[in-house]
């Protein structure tokens, strides 16, 4: 008797134990997802004649910023100006800030339906969690660097550039390519 | 209606902020798809283990491409109206280049880190924090680098037009270099695998 109870409580507590886990479903195959996004970004291109775009939200969030604290300062600099508009409407009324906006919605249904969001932190065992956010706001800051001087990231300007044969945006992805492989043998313990 | 359909006054700047938003949430579904939350997927690109990046990339770019001269070449859309980013050869050459270096120190791009933040990813916001940090500093530098920001100028022009290529014949030879290119990813992917495999016993 006690046998026959302990096989049939075995597979309850292992199925309870799945849904409570919710164990992530893998990600899509690259050529479909690449394709979805082809698609997203003709679309852009057919219904707004824009592509698509990510970093210069972040800059309307800097030269707001900037013009928040020192009005002043942020008039006088032909960068953070041409985030700030003349001043009749809001600079977060702005076509990329309410692309990102829809950005962080799409990452999050498809997380969501998918199981993916985790409070985690993404590096290899072999550094510290410590390194690792050391690693990620340099590597943010030169990435802020590089889409500003290069007037657009991988977005903007490989994404979108690279559709419309863009001459400048083929230069820029081959240097990003050229730049991420020749640092990586540095950094390869965070990752590897 | 001929697109795009913006410039034809079809909807207006308002309207044009709830298109963005769809837009961006099917851009941000696709990216996470894709696997592009995770950093370590991102830099495994750049060690060969996994070259998703290139691959979704490209495929994204032919895609996009393939319709952009459908379209253009039927009489329904006019590239003219589309928007290109002007080239000024040294600030592309050199902003790939730290833009490169920071993508695989970093573990990930301006919109990936986005979706990296919105999936629960603790160095996803490390990271923005970094950005925006990059970007101001990039602001208070634009006194002095504005001269090198905008030098050799050449003005919006297409790799159809430098080269003197028909557009047709370019499309259709960046088709074939993505598929040699996508052969080529799958074949590293395996010896790299079959590698590791080895190291392992």
């Amino acid at each position: 008797m006690d046998s026959t109870l302990d096989t049939l409580s075995v597979p309850k507590t292992e199925t309870k134990k799945k849904t409570k886990e919710r164990t992530a479903q893998p990600y899509w195959n690259p050529y479909l997802s690449g394709f979805g996004l082809g698609l997203v970004l003709l679309a852009a291109f057919v219904i707004m004649g824009r592509g698509l775009g990510a970093s210069g939200a972040y800059s309307t969030v800097v030269a707001s910023g900037v013009n928040a604290i020192a009005p002043h300062h942020a008039a006088g600099n032909a960068f953070y100006e041409g985030y700030l508009g003349n001043g009749t409407t809001s600079p977060f009324k702005s076509w990329l800030v309410f692309e990102v906006l829809g950005l962080l919605v799409g990452g999050f249904i498809s997380g969501a339906l998918a199981g993916r969001i985790k409070k985690t932190t993404e590096k290899s065992e072999h550094i510290s969690f410590k390194m690792r956010y050391v690693y990620a706001f340099i590597g943010g800051a030169l990435m802020g660097i590089g889409a500003k001087l290069a007037r657009g990231c991988t977005s903007g300007q490989a994404l979108t550039g690279g559709a419309l044969l863009n001459a400048g945006s083929w230069i820029f992805m081959l240097m990003v390519f050229a730049g991420a492989y020749a640092a990586a043998y540095f950094v390869r313990r965070q990752w590897l | 209606m001929m697109a795009p359909f913006y410039k034809f006054g079809l909807f207006g700047s308002e309207v044009s902020l709830i298109v963005a938003f769809i837009i961006g949430i099917g851009f941000g579904f696709f990216l996470e798809r894709a696997g592009f939350g995770s950093a370590r997927k991102l830099a495994a690109q750049f060690y060969f283990r996994d070259m998703a990046v290139f691959k979704v990339m490209f495929t994204a770019i032919v895609t996009a491409m393939i319709g952009l001269f459908y379209f253009a070449w039927i009489g329904w859309l006019n590239l003219s109206l589309v928007y290109l980013t002007p080239t000024f050869l040294w600030a592309d050459l050199v902003g790939g280049l730290i833009l490169g270096v920071g993508f695989v120190v970093g573990g990930y791009c301006p919109g990936t880190s986005g979706v990296a933040c919105v999936t629960g990813k603790i160095d996803g916001y490390i990271f923005v924090l970094g950005l925006f940090f990059g970007i101001f500093a990039f602001g208070e530098a634009f006194p002095w680098i504005e001269g090198f920001f905008n030098a050799a100028p050449m003005g919006q022009i297409t790799l159809s037009q430098l080269l003197d290529i028909p557009y047709g014949v370019l499309v259709f030879i960046v088709v074939l270099i993505a598929l040699g290119g996508f052969l080529l990813a799958e074949k590293v992917e395996k010896y790299f695998a079959r590698k590791d495999a080895e190291k392992a016993l």
